[in-house]
């Protein structure tokens, strides 16, 4: 009776791991979409970076360790930090990677700044600064598991309202932008959404392997289709079989960490993507050449070897 | 305690230099992020460097680390050669892969041994000085000083070596190529002299910070010259304030060194980017600011100009009559009369308008442009 119990709650909370990775996996793999497609996809790498200071900053205001005000700090701090990539982008001749480098790390400094200011008044726990960076899927609770659903679904919905806009952004820049669009509104909703992303993935994976969660998805589904819907479902089907499959592989053997697992599982997907993936794919396209090749050869012989059987 | 603070900032100000001249390279050359992709992706080859040397401060290390960053940058290259992903999500696959692998690595194996993944991830500038280099039983001074110093060393004669060869791969590869010059072959050595650089660094700064090392003291330079020499000095000057203000805010504040350097990067990048002369966000919106009312002057004298000396000249020239006639609200309309009055264009007489010469000849040469 009392293993049986032990297994169930051992179950349980794998369960609510291995959900709380799927939704994780869904969301990110759907709005990644966005940013692959728009060639941003490091965006998510600075995004969860840019969030350290918000973390502290909202420690430090509010005193409290409530997940809720922290992400909420987060997501503040991540935004302005993208808001002030776009404006360097904008405004001076300084090009989007090295904004973005620029952004990212000094952004971590200060965060790191903070941080440090806080452990040295003593009244902080020093796992604050680790489960940002690398998260901690096991910390996953049914609360979290409904905030994540709440959030993810909000965002979805948002993608569905804005489809045509945000379609004709990524693609034509310009023509949304002759069409009386406000492109940097829509710039700054596509931000947000994936801002709300990144803060749903910090727990679970944390800020270093967060970018991962919304580039793999993406790229795994770019090779099997060229349409955008098909596309955003796939990649939301990509993200939630590594979720599932990182968090069981992680479970099976001690010592595996969660976040790192779940990252190597959709790598592995774009891999298998990249090189079997009909039309596009690297096998489909080296026996595509054979095949050209062979009817090349074959017309080559026909071309010549008929002459001098009929010639002289 | 004075030695402390001096070898410290020594040792900063020569990782700075050491990963800003390499910097404006990836800056010009669009390459930041790869940087950014190299500090992480060094893990697992320090990670396996360390479970077969067992100490943090081998060469071995390094030159393992450094294999597996130029092994970064050979994956993100074939990645994009395949045509089916993009250079940016190719950098964002192939980092987080290999840092999984050097997260994972750790957790599982070196539980027990002295292999800190804040350690690696952050550093911390405060302990370089007690790893010191000794020599028969002489102390030489902190280790990391002298591999950075090499770091440096090594940076500045590949730059001054092909300082031709780079700039010119750098601003056109095309050309280089036509040339002879094996863009190729520079680019790689550039890209190894990065990842060594980054994996010197580490250890003091962190793989994540390196990148504020490396990116902003360049970025703050190429807002201020359009002169790559001056480029290279300025980063290395704007490396080096980073540092030590950095060191001495986080003395103050006693708070993280790298994390106060990197701080300090982005509020020194932030200044110049409201204040430099010409690009600055400040001299932006003045020039806009000017521009503005410049043309609207400039209409209003071409008005003025039009209608002159004609039957009809009286009414127009009435300032009411500008609201309707150039669609301007009042407020805004008074406001150009003042610039207008200011600049001696006009001259008001009641309330009419009058051109002046000077006024004339702006509405001529507006309309013959």
């Amino acid at each position: 009776m009392e293993t049986l119990n032990i297994l169930n709650r051992f179950d349980y909370t794998l369960m609510i791991v291995a959900i709380g990775a799927a939704l994780l996996g869904a969301v990110s793999g759907a709005l990644g979409t966005y940013a692959v497609l728009r060639r941003q996809s490091l965006l998510g790498d600075a995004i969860s970076h840019a969030a350290l200071p918000g973390i502290a900053i909202a420690f430090l205001l509010t005193g409290s360790k409530t997940p809720l005000i922290l992400v909420l700090g987060a997501a503040i701090a991540g935004w302005l930090g993208t808001l002030l990539i776009m404006s360097i982008v904008r405004m001076t001749r300084i090009k989007y990677d090295s904004a973005l480098g620029v952004v990212l790390s000094t952004f971590f400094g200060f965060g790191l700044v903070l941080h440090t200011f806080i452990q040295r008044t003593g009244n902080a726990n020093q796992a604050g600064l680790d489960t940002f960076l690398f998260g901690q899927a096991a910390t996953i609770l049914e609360r979290d598991i409904v905030t994540m659903g709440i959030l993810g679904s909000v965002a979805i919905l948002i993608t569905v309202i804005f489809w045509k806009e945000l379609k004709l952004l990524i693609f034509d820049e310009g023509f949304a932008a002759s069409l009386g669009f406000s492109t940097r509104a829509l710039d700054i909703l596509l931000t947000s959404l994936l801002v709300i992303a990144i803060v749903l993935g910090l727990q679970a994976v944390g800020a270093v392997l967060m970018s991962a969660m919304l580039v793999a998805p993406a790229v795994a589904a770019r090779q099997w289709t060229d349409r955008l819907s098909v596309m955003m479902l796939l990649a939301a089907c990509f993200g939630i079989l590594a979720g599932v499959s990182g968090t069981i592989i992680s479970s099976s053997a001690s010592r595996i960490p969660t976040g790192p697992t779940i990252v190597l599982c959709a790598t592995v997907v774009v891999g298998f993507s990249i090189v079997f993936a009909l039309n596009r794919g690297l096998l489909w396209d080296w026996m595509r050449q054979r095949r050209n090749r062979q009817g090349l050869e074959a017309a080559a012989n026909r071309l010549f070897k008929e002459p001098q059987q009929g010639g002289d | 305690m004075l030695q402390g603070h001096f070898e410290i900032q020594l040792i900063a100000i020569v990782t700075a230099v050491a990963c800003a001249l390499p910097g404006v390279y990836l800056v010009l050359r669009r390459m930041t992020l790869m940087s950014d992709a190299i500090s992480h992706a060094i893990l697992p080859g320090i990670v396996l460097a360390f479970f077969l040397t067992h100490s943090l401060s081998s060469p071995l290390l390094i030159l393992a680390a450094a294999g597996t960053g130029v092994l970064t940058v050979v994956f993100v290259e074939l990645l994009q050669r395949t045509k089916l992903i993009k250079e940016d999500a190719a950098i964002g696959l192939t980092f987080p892969a290999l840092f999984s692998i050097g997260v994972i690595l750790i957790s599982r194996f070196a539980g027990n041994v002295h292999l800190d993944i804040d350690a690696v991830l952050l550093g911390e500038l405060a302990y370089a000085p007690l790893n010191r280099l000794k020599v028969a039983g002489y102390d030489l001074g902190p280790v990391s000083l002298y591999v950075m110093g090499v770091m440096l060393v090594l940076n500045l004669v590949f730059i001054l070596l092909f300082y031709k060869e780079l700039k010119l791969a750098t601003f056109d590869a095309s050309l280089a190529a036509t040339l002879g010059f094996a863009p190729v072959l520079i680019h790689y050595g550039l890209m190894t002299l990065v990842s060594m650089t980054t994996v010197g660094a580490f250890d003091a700064v962190g793989s994540i910070l390196v990148v504020a090392l490396i990116a902003g003291p360049p970025a703050t330079a190429y807002l201020m010259t359009d002169r790559l020499s001056r480029m290279l000095i300025l980063s290395a000057v704007i490396g080096s304030v980073n540092a030590v203000s950095g060191y001495w805010v986080a003395y103050l504040f006693d708070v993280s060194i790298a994390g106060a350097i990197a701080t300090m990067t982005l509020l020194i990048f932030g200044l110049v980017f409201l204040v430099v002369p010409n690009r600055g966000v400040i001299a932006i919106a003045r020039r806009h600011a000017r521009q503005k009312w410049e043309f609207a002057q400039t209409m209003l004298v071409i008005h003025l100009l039009n209608h002159e000396g004609l039957p009809e000249a009286e009414a127009e020239s009435e300032i009411t009559h500008l609201y309707e006639h150039l669609r301007w609200d009042p407020t805004f309309a008074t406001q150009v009369v003042r610039y207008a009055l200011n600049n001696q264009c006009v001259l008001q007489q009641e309330t009419q308008l009058i051109l002046t010469e000077q006024g004339r000849s702006i509405a001529q040469q507006a309309l013959v442009q």
